[in-house]
């Protein structure tokens, strides 16, 4: 089955409009993507019907809140294949995922010495994490080099491996690059020393299979918003037997079991990590949005979103001037590239007058940048509502500004 | 001598024959990058960088017979635009006529649209740090 993408756009009310005069073309999906039309009713009718806070209330609408809130737990457990759904724990995003893990695993199993292994293409938001965890622990970071092509440096990660590793917390697919990581055979040699794997799945879960059970990660960590779904909203799968062992987060209503001025115990998982009130109206309409993913086919949608990219490298390898970055063998579906003699802002700003968005800088990988020599890259990431005639579009307005400068 | 509002009537007249085409527009803001005199080496330091500009820029300027000559560079072509226009607007004047200026052509030209908030923070932070030099001086003057 392939995609039909015009009916795909029909369901995405944003898509048809115009910037600058031309019809938008929506390039900054690694960013967020654009949601439709079922997670938008989803959003509206729970303000306008169902509108309650949730698990406690002793009356019809926070009971029809709750049972919509439980759901995309459930709903999330299966799209991600977790053995049960109090292993899912909703956040405010992968940052905040990651933040937690760092924070309560981090107090339980880290000591001065130990080490965590991250690579050279994580995200500030996997990496700030851990260097606080290490000044305050005393543990220490340690980082997994990659090749020019922005692939990781297998033996090198093997050569970092050790009694001393405690964590491995690396990226699924690299936000900047595209790059995909062989998440199966990290998690594997991790395992095989004894330490446990954070998978970062902000930009793998929308594009690929992710089956916590087949990997075998230990914490999978990601957000809604760039699955079709709302903003505020992330993940944070983990195995029942580390959360259970690991301490709250955050304090407050809901994670408690008993409040006593001199004794406080914590509620189960996931509650106990769920301190407050959560994103109610977000997680309810995240459901029709892993229920658009599911029905559309990730193995369709990742068919579709790589004929996109590998028709832009097609169209854009011979130009003058312009420079892919980041050339792994298995990429999703995003293009990096520079244009000689031009600053990256500045081709996003001229692509911004033909109504195309991309995302231009360092895409929060300084240290990424700074391997690749490099202080930062256009990137255009696809999604399954983008076209080849917006490819085209795409192409040729680089190439016209490429031309400016590479005569 | 022109007039700090005489050269920004200027640059609005320039601007409305361009019209409402954006590409346009940005390619003539980089061509205007192009005319910058060239920035003194010595001056290319991390002392002389504005803070607040997502792209690098480099300001430096010096008093001669009581008017202000100002030196700046960027590594992006839209920003070095905006900084000879800046440039053209303030060079050669007084130090007392810089700080009283009120420097309208920018939303006259549209420009805060077309740039987004991210390069008019940058453009605010070059002007302030261009009347900062003016009020340096002008206490120098004072003094």
């Amino acid at each position: 089955m392939s995609i039909q993408v015009n009916s795909i756009r029909s369901l995405f009310p944003i898509l048809h409009q115009e910037v600058n005069g031309n019809p938008l073309i929506y390039l900054d999906n690694a960013a967020t993507t654009q949601k439709p039309q079922a997670v938008l009713d989803a959003l509206t009718h729970y303000y306008e019907k169902d509108n309650s806070n949730i698990h406690r209330g002793a009356h019809t609408l926070a009971d029809r809140a709750t049972r919509q809130f439980e759901e995309t737990r459930e709903s999330v457990k299966a799209y991600i294949g977790a053995r049960e759904s109090a292993e899912i724990i909703f956040t405010r995003g992968t940052t905040e995922s990651i933040n937690l893990v760092a924070k309560t695993f981090g107090a339980k199993y880290l000591q001065k010495g130990d080490e965590i292994l991250i690579s050279t293409l994580e995200h500030h938001s996997n990496i700030v994490p851990w260097q606080m965890l290490c000044e305050h622990t005393g543990a220490i970071l340690k980082i997994i080099p990659i090749t020019d092509a922005g692939e990781l440096i297998w033996e090198e990660f093997e050569k970092l491996l050790s009694s001393k590793t405690k964590l491995v917390s690396i990226v699924h697919a690299s936000n900047a690059l595209g790059t995909i990581n062989p998440a199966k055979r990290i998690i594997d040699a991790a395992h095989a020393v004894g330490a446990k794997v954070l998978l970062d799945g902000a930009q793998s879960t929308s594009h690929l299979d992710v089956d916590v059970q087949a990997l075998d990660c230990d914490f999978l960590a990601f957000s809604a918003h760039k699955l079709y779904g709302p903003t505020g909203l992330g993940v944070l799968y983990g195995k029942r037997e580390l959360l259970e062992s690991m301490p709250p987060f955050l304090g407050g209503g809901e994670m408690i079991r008993e409040v006593t001025f001199e004794k406080t115990t914590y509620n189960t998982i996931p509650f106990k990590f769920e301190a407050g009130t959560p994103s109610i109206a977000e997680v309810i309409a995240f459901k029709p949005a892993l229920d658009f993913i599911t029905s559309t086919g990730k193995a369709n949608i990742h068919h579709h979103e790589n004929d996109l990219l590998q028709y832009a490298v097609e169209l854009l390898q011979d130009v003058k001037g312009v420079i892919p970055v980041g050339t792994a063998a298995e990429k999703i579906a995003v293009f990096s590239f520079n244009i000689q003699s031009m600053h990256p802002f500045d081709v996003g700003q001229l692509l911004d007058a033909k109504g195309i968005a991309v995302r231009t800088g360092h895409h929060c990988t300084q240290p990424l940048m700074q391997r690749l020599g490099l202080e930062g890259t256009v990137r255009a990431s696809f999604a399954v509502y983008n076209t080849r005639a917006e490819v085209e579009v795409f192409a040729q307005a680089v190439a016209k500004i490429a031309s400016l400068k590479n005569k | 001598m022109s007039t700090i509002a005489d050269i920004q009537n200027e640059i609005v007249a320039e601007f409305e024959i361009l019209g409402e085409d954006r590409e346009s527009t940005i390619f003539y803001i980089m061509e205007l990058g192009g005319t910058l005199e060239p920035y003194p080496e010595s001056f290319r330091k991390d002392e002389y960088t504005i803070q607040g500009c997502q792209s690098k820029v480099w300001l430096v300027a010096e008093e001669q017979e009581g008017k202000v000559i100002y030196k700046a560079d960027s590594n992006t072509d839209i920003t070095k635009g905006l900084i000879s226009l800046l440039i053209r607007v303030l060079n050669h004047q007084s130090p007392k006529e810089i700080l009283n200026a009120d420097l309208d052509f920018i939303p006259r030209i549209g420009m805060g649209n077309i740039l987004g908030s991210q390069r008019s923070n940058g453009l605010a932070a070059m002007m302030n740090q261009m009347k900062r030099y003016a009020l340096a001086f002008q206490t120098k003057q004072n003094a």
